[in-house]
């Protein structure tokens, strides 16, 4: 019997933890009475601000508008009245200018789904205009403004369109869900970027511990008669990753420094497909997201479809709050995501998870020194050496450290995972990175 | 606002860098592990020669103990909560026999811990395999104390001075009578194997008679050694272990083993007169400290390569050299001196095998050889 298709080196098996709340459907959470929404919620420039402080809003309505080709546009996500407009810490640890409005007045749009029209009358440049102009980015959590990914460039051509259903994240079940609940839309959805960029083959690579979903999906493009390659993968973090997905379902190697493109293909996330449904469909701004709020410190794990800019703490006291101390509170999957300190800290568009971890969970340790192992090294999808790549970075030698492939690193976390030492290999590529572009543009 | 979220309120997390969550093993748990594994062949040692082998034992790990606090002390860190140094300490007890003075195993703890580990730095900074090396040491040193051996309490019938390669060893030296292969010359010289206990129970394993029973004797351990090397039986058991936690991978073992079994298959055969082809691959793999060497020693992380396939270039290299000592050196046993010989090699082992990476095109070696000169050249 052939094997499940994977990728070829590396990779961890982090405990799942998607139990939690991969049996919870999605439900709107509440609304909390102040959003904060941050205008530097994607890749690339924040967005410009065009309203005022004492302005009233309205649901959906553009609150700033993108800055630059590589930039989205942000909206209101309730109605409400501008409180002031401030800088806020992201929780990647980034400065942004963020728009608070406290909620008032009436919704326009809330709990109606009305279709705008027939889309498939529209040409592809009409359908990724919406998607621009409703500020639709990578809902994976790497939050790159969508319509750069699908504009294709003059002399390439996008053999394939691939739609990430992996959702390869330890603890993460809102991908899960939506294959579940949406799968139509999201038929529709890839029905659309394909028409956007032309793509021939379509597939989804989902990993194999979601069967309902692959299923799911599978009928979905069986009843709308798209032919789509539902692909069931191997069970193996990072297989969510762009790279690792596009080796495993094309057998083609993204070159190093290269993009998919490189390739022939171009890849979304479910959520993003989903997003650009509702965006070209029901001419929706993205305006909320699902959200999956979980861990084991958590007193009643829930998938929620929050608008940006909750704060936090109102989805933990929705999810029943604290069972005890957490012993970290993370933003994003357990793997890549970062820690956060501020409770006040809003849900962005690239928040797909909140959890609250138990000491149990994280296995804390005192860092020692490295006893060279070669763990991090067989565990690196990307066939990198961590543990020479940090001690080069450590003793400044940041040349050195590119010449070895250190901007293929994606910060994954497989080394960081599997290292006994505790060492923080992630952080390291990461100053690695920072210092070397600097030294390069010097 | 309800009580909980005024208490999560409270709660001010440190910006922690990614992944949050790690493997459960630490570098202190991966060393108790293995201290663990080692635990059933300390005891069995100490069941077969008496309770001077456990003070043996308890000498060397507080040795090894005192050494690494009082130097950590002095750098002002504390690492004994690692486990490194009772680690060091229980191996080099190990590969002490029976009747050694005490003085011995004191001084391989303390040149282990002080010389060869901290003076490069403390743990994971050592090229070289602490306990190996501080065995090393006292054996050239104190050679004759290192190689004096007691009887093993279940053994009644066996020569009491010798291991059975160090017989074989001195033996073959002037014998010229007929025997094809190791065990037979053991049994013509005395060594017929017990009929007890363990032995007794997976003779038939190793098929009928004296051969059969030297086999087993070897195999559970009871013939004379080395405290900790004797069993291949509870190294074997306790390496299961490890191989089931993933602290060590099949490479190392399997690539020693296996290249030492293969070269003393096809040439070991040639002392007895049988020719090539013709060696026991059983006796050699039972005897002395190869076990404790492939499954324990080698396996060291520290000191040996990071990758799997460099793995096995430094699994065969100590198998060759192990061969090598064993059958043509002048001490009967080579294992600590083989790997502390590729421990050498590890650095150029590592920078030979670096990973493929992903979204690299290969390239053969002489492509790249090719492609370096090209650069020499435009340089």
């Amino acid at each position: 019997m052939k094997g499940l298709s994977t990728f070829p080196k590396g990779g961890v098996h982090p405990p799942g933890g998607k139990a939690l709340a991969s049996g919870k459907p999605i439900k709107n959470a509440v609304l909390s009475s102040m959003f904060v929404v941050p205008l530097s919620q994607h890749l690339g420039k924040p967005a410009e601000c065009i309203v005022s402080v004492g302005d009233e809003v309205r649901e959906g309505m553009l609150i700033a508008k993108a800055s630059g080709f590589i930039s989205a546009p942000v909206h209101s996500p309730v109605p409400g009245t501008v409180k002031e407009i401030r800088d806020i810490y992201l929780p990647n640890g980034m400065k942004s200018s963020a728009v608070v409005i406290e909620l008032a007045g009436a919704f326009d749009r809330l709990g109606k789904e009305e279709r705008a029209g027939d889309w498939t009358q529209l040409s592809a440049e009409a359908l990724m205009a919406k998607v621009v102009e409703n500020g639709i980015v990578g809902l994976g959590g790497a939050t790159f403004p969508s319509h750069v990914k699908f504009s294709v460039p003059k002399g390439k051509k996008a053999e394939y369109f691939v739609v990430n259903g992996v959702e390869c994240e330890p603890y993460l079940t809102a991908d899960h869900r939506l294959m579940l609940e949406r799968a139509d839309q999201i038929i529709e959805g890839i029905r659309i970027i394909s028409r956007i960029t032309n793509a021939e083959k379509l597939a989804i690579g989902i990993e194999i511990n979601k069967p309902d979903a692959i299923a799911s999906m599978k009928a979905a493009a069986q009843k709308a008669k798209v032919k789509l390659d539902v692909v069931p993968l191997k069970v193996k973090y990072p297989q969510g990753d762009e790279k690792q997905l596009l080796k495993a379902i094309t057998g083609r190697e993204v070159p190093s420094g290269g993009l998919p493109l490189d390739i022939g293909a171009i890849v979304a996330n479910v959520g993003t497909v989903h997003a650009v449904f509702e965006a070209v469909v029901f001419n929706k701004p993205l305006i909320e997201r699902a959200v999956t709020v979980t861990g084991g410190a958590i007193a009643d794990p829930q998938n929620l479809k929050v608008r940006i800019g909750t704060p936090i703490k109102t989805l933990i006291e929705e999810c029943g709050g604290f069972t005890e101390e957490p012993a970290k509170i993370v933003m994003g999957g357990p793997m890549m995501g970062f820690t956060i300190y501020d409770l006040d800290t809003p849900v962005i568009k690239g928040t797909s998870g909140i959890l609250a971890l138990t000491q149990r969970e994280v296995h804390a340790s005192t860092r020692t020194s490295c006893i060279s192992c070669g763990r991090c090294v067989a565990a690196c999808p990307m066939g990198l050496n961590p543990t020479t790549l940090f001690k080069l970075i450590d003793h400044g030698d940041y040349a050195s450290a590119m010449e070895s492939g250190l901007m293929d690193c994606k910060e994954c976390g497989c080394c960081g995972f599997s290292c006994p030492a505790r060492i923080p290999l992630v952080q390291g590529m990461r100053l690695g990175k920072k210092m070397g572009r600097k030294k390069k543009s010097a | 606002m309800s009580e909980k979220n005024k208490e999560a309120e409270k709660i001010m997390r440190l910006v922690e860098s990614s992944p949050q969550i790690h493997n459960k093993q630490s570098t202190s748990s991966i060393m108790w592990s293995v201290t663990l594994a080692l635990l059933p062949a300390a005891a069995w040692g100490i069941y077969l020669f008496g309770a001077r082998a456990l003070t043996v034992l308890l000498v060397s790990i507080a040795a090894a103990v005192v050494t690494e606090a009082i130097i950590a002390a002095f750098l002002g860190r504390f690492t004994l909560f690692d486990g490194s140094a009772v680690l060091t300490g229980l191996l080099i007890g190990f590969n002490m026999p029976t009747a050694v003075p005490f003085y011995v195993p004191i001084l391989g703890s303390v040149f282990a811990i002080a010389v060869v580990k901290w003076t490069f730095g403390g743990l994971g900074g050592n090229w070289m395999n602490p306990a190996l090396a501080g065995r090393v040491f006292v054996f050239f040193s104190w050679t004759g104390q290192m190689t004096s051996w007691s009887t093993p309490k279940t053994v009644v019938d066996a020569v009491s001075s010798a291991t059975p390669l160090g017989m074989l060893k001195t033996g073959l030296l002037d014998y010229s009578g007929p025997a094809t292969g190791p065990a037979e010359f053991l049994s013509s010289n005395g060594f017929v194997g017990s009929t007890s206990g363990l032995s007794h129970f997976f003779a038939p394993l190793f098929g009928g008679g004296t051969s059969g029973k030297i086999y087993a004797d070897l195999f559970t351990g009871n013939v004379g050694g080395c405290i900790g090397e004797v069993s291949a039986l509870l190294l074997i058991i306790g390496a299961l272990y490890l191989f089931a936690k993933k602290i060590i991978t099949w490479q190392i073992p399997v690539a020693y083993l296996g290249s030492f079994a293969l070269l003393v298959w096809i040439f070991g055969g040639n002392r007895y007169g049988t020719g090539a082809f013709s060696g026991d691959v059983l006796f050699h793999l039972f005897s002395g400290g190869i076990m404790l060497g492939a499954l324990y020693m080698a396996t060291d992380m520290v000191t040996s390569p990071l990758t799997g396939k460099g793995m096995i270039i430094y699994g065969v290299g100590i198998g060759f050299l192990t061969f090598l000592i064993r059958f043509y050196g002048s001490f009967p046993e080579g294992v600590s001196l083989a790997i502390i010989l590729m421990n050498i090699f590890v650095p150029m082992i590592n920078r030979y095998n670096k990973p493929h990476r992903f979204g690299v095109e290969r390239k053969s070696f002489i492509d790249r050889l090719k492609e370096q000169a090209n650069a020499r050249e435009e340089a």
